[in-house]
């Protein structure tokens, strides 16, 4: 990278700018797209419809009375299990689906925050999901291993959870910054050295729960709990230290000088290594924060959601973090309205596959195929060098001229 | 996978144009029962070819006796998932749940409490009081849980009698008690073997004492499970025990690579579902999740639920060898029958097979 002139952007620069500058409509149809493609699996995967497909020539209307009922049915659940339940026996219990939805949501937001930031300054933290680890084992640590008084306890489990992560973090933007090792692969091998750093832990006597052979630690203390908010949910406080998170986030970004550095960075660490900034500091420090924001998302699923540490305690979040902030495009408010979208498919996914028999497996095409939309134009456009096509006429006359 | 496999049959059956059905009868059979029986699986699914997928048969197997009614599933991507997954099955009203693994233990307690009319059963997984750490069941839950360390012993016997080079190996996918269970019985099995035999034949991968030995790390990675395989084998094993479901297939084929070096296979006869690799299946350790599940799925649609633990045992066939198949007769008929000399041994007593791992009511 280094080796380039101001002039010359990367690929990978160059996507970074066509993807933090689409607009909302592309985002929008994106959506509507996936959801359109993801029923059509549905169907696809519908016995029903395939046991009517057999005859189809000879009676239509079964067939397409079967697409319908398995796509409308299939979005039914997703809805009922996400937003607001009509079936359930009180007003109450029928909001329990907007909670799952935040309940999954709330992860999401801190460790794709820690994703966005990154990407700001113009690196790629593949490396979420290791500090989701590192921090949920850090907060678990404290919140089981430690006795002490109430709200303390709480504060420095979640402490303990931010530093677990910005040191996973931070450990990445310092070689990268030091030696210039690629961060996507320093990011990669630190999510490993978690993942199986954490099963290690677990097979030990400070960790494992007493009495039981399975890897599986005990209860996080009641006095390091993060409360929950109703009875039949599991959504805690944790919600708003990420939406704390997010603010921060946008204040770092937009209010004050290091979140300047980082945008510089990200932008053109030429011009910003001429114009005074250390992009090596910068490095360290978004990793550092950022690490420390997906640590809090390791810090509330351990605190909060699970009660206790497992090795499958992270599950796939690292990932989808990428993900919600390709999606939100790198802006905290987006990445708090992505993840939001993709609580809602998670959760109604979970409800859709009890009531409907939908592989949850489609869920995640859908997801995928969200972000496929979304980041393939820019891609495209980036490694080919093409201008955005005609947005205003000045832009159609200048790339006239120059046909 | 299912959707790709499903696009398939819809392109068959479009294009083949059968009869359809009278109007008056839509497609599906009738059941028996009414009694409907649902599973949370643990990560992997149904199709893992594993413990999942063998639990979930036996509810098929008492669906297709006519005990149940067609059971349903649900598959959690992650942990979080497991409470609003039982949550999902308790309000489907589910004569009975079967959570699969003991990653669920903890959802299924706590289900389990929140609704005390709703019936259990759990594998893989037996509740401990917190203070005594006594096995103490829970009055609505059923555990299910298989000491295979008596049936590895078996298959580390005939594993060290019927190596040629001295050395026989076990590797796992995890350093889990479920998988080192398989482990230690394989290990104490050789290590009978050369006290009766006054042999020396070595257990490379796994040693009982230091309860440590040669893991992949998950159950995903074939290419590091094959890798594995391919480095025991080189240090001279001729037998394989891969403890890892779905990804032991990568130690069969680095042993069909090899050459002359023969597997053996857990959870189920691999004689049925590795068909390409009969020739080198030794035996297999049959861990009869599916059997367990069939009877107390079938005992609570029949109204006589108990909570009362299932332990799995050579005595009570819920653990076993899998019949020799392709090495019926190649094998030493003297070791066949110390082998079955030793399964009575164990059955009666006489001799006790230990591990860790293993479950005690």
């Amino acid at each position: 990278m280094s080796e380039n002139s101001t002039s010359e952007l990367t690929v990978g620069q160059r996507f970074f700018r066509e993807l933090t500058t689409g607009g909302t409509a592309l985002t929008l149809l994106s959506i509507v797209l996936a959801m359109l493609i993801g029923a059509v699996l549905i169907v696809v995967a519908d016995s029903d419809v395939q046991e009517t497909a057999a005859y189809f020539f000879s009676r239509p209307s079964d067939t397409l009375l079967a697409i319908w009922e398995s796509a409308s049915s299939a979005y039914a659940a997703m809805f009922a299990g996400s937003v607001i339940d009509f079936d359930a026996p009180s007003f109450g219990e029928s909001l329990i689906p907007l909670a799952d939805t935040l309940t999954y949501a709330t992860p999401l937001i801190a460790a794709g925050l820690a994703v966005a930031l990154a990407f700001r300054a113009g690196l790629l933290n593949i490396g979420a999901q290791g500090q989701i680890l590192i921090g949920a084992t850090l907060a678990g640590l404290v919140g089981f291993g430690m006795d002490l008084p109430a709200v303390v306890h709480l504060l420095f489990a979640v402490l303990a959870g931010f530093i677990g992560g910005a040191i996973w973090g931070g450990i990445a933007g310092f070689i990268k910054a030091k030696t210039g090792a690629h961060e996507v692969i320093v990011t990669i091998m630190l999510n490993h050295i978690a993942a199986l750093l954490l099963a290690y832990l677990l097979t030990t006597q400070l960790f494992r729960r007493e009495g039981q052979a399975a890897p599986i630690s005990p209860f996080v203390a009641d006095s390091a709990t993060l409360p929950t908010f109703f009875e039949d949910s599991r959504l805690n406080l944790g919600l708003f230290v990420a939406l704390l998170g997010a603010v921060y986030s946008w204040w770092l970004l937009s209010r004050s000088t290091m979140g300047f550095r980082f945008k510089a960075v990200g932008h053109n660490p030429h011009a910003a290594t001429t114009a005074g900034i250390s992009v090596a500091r910068s490095y360290t420090a978004v990793m550092f924060i950022g690490g420390g924001l997906a640590g809090i998302a390791g810090a509330s699923q351990v605190l909060g959601t699970e009660g206790y540490l497992s090795t499958s305690i992270a599950g796939e979040l690292g990932f989808d973090a990428i993900t919600v902030a390709l999606l939100g495009r790198s802006s905290p408010i987006g990445t708090v309205a992505a993840s939001l979208l993709f609580g809602a498919l998670r959760a109604g996914a979970v409800t859709m596959q009890a009531q409907t028999g939908t592989p949850i497996d489609i869920v995640l095409v859908v997801q995928s195929l969200i972000v496929l939309f979304i980041a393939a134009p820019p891609l495209v456009r980036a490694v080919f060098r093409l201008k955005v096509r005609a947005a205003s006429p000045m832009a159609a006359e200048v790339g006239g001229k120059a046909a | 996978m299912r959707a790709i496999a499903a696009i398939g049959a819809i392109a068959l059956a479009a294009t083949a144009c059968g009869e359809p059905p009278p109007a008056s009868q839509p497609g599906g059979q009738d059941s028996e029962s009414d009694f409907l029986s649902c599973m949370v699986t643990d990560e992997g699914g149904v199709d893992d070819k594993s413990f999942n997928e063998t639990s979930w048969n036996g509810l098929i197997n008492a669906y297709d006796k006519g005990v149940i009614a067609e059971p349903k599933y649900v598959e959690p991507k992650s942990a979080s998932d497991y409470e609003p997954n039982l949550k999902n099955m308790v309000r489907d009203d589910c004569g009975m749940i079967v959570t699969v693994g003991f990653n669920l233990a903890d959802a299924t307690e706590a289900s389990a409490e929140a609704n005390p009319d709703q019936k259990y059963a759990i594998v893989d997984h037996l509740y401990v009081d917190q203070e005594t750490f006594e096995p103490t069941p829970i009055d609505n839950v059923k555990s299910l849980v298989f000491n295979t360390h008596e049936a590895a012993f078996l298959a580390g016997y005939l594993a060290a009698g019927h190596s040629e080079t001295g050395k026989v190996a076990t590797w796992g996918g995890m350093k889990i008690p479920t998988v080192t269970i398989f482990m230690d019985g394989f290990y104490d099995g050789v290590q009978h073997y050369n006290k009766v035999k006054d042999a020396d034949v070595q257990v490379l991968g796994w040693d009982k004492k230091s309860q440590d030995g040669q893991f992949v790390g998950d159950f995903s990675n074939s290419t590091a499970a094959k890798q594995l395989s391919e480095n025991l084998i080189s240090r001279g094993a001729d037998v394989v025990m891969p403890v890892a479901g779905p990804i032991g297939e990568s130690a069969a084929v680095a042993a069909k690579d090899a050459g002359d070096v023969s597997l053996i296979w857990v959870d189920t006869d691999g004689y049925k579902t590795l068909t390409e690799y009969r020739d080198i299946l030794l035996t297999s350790v049959v861990k009869g999740m599916d059997v367990a599940v069939e009877k107390a799925v079938t005992a609570t649609a029949e109204g006589n639920f108990s909570n009362e633990s299932f332990i799995g045992t050579l005595e009570n066939e819920g653990v076993s060898i899998a019949p020799y198949h392709a090495f019926e007769d190649e094998l030493d008929a003297g070791l066949k029958q110390e082998v079955d000399e030793l399964r009575q041994q164990i059955t009666s007593g006489e001799l006790k097979v230990q591990s860790d791992a293993a479950f005690s009511s």
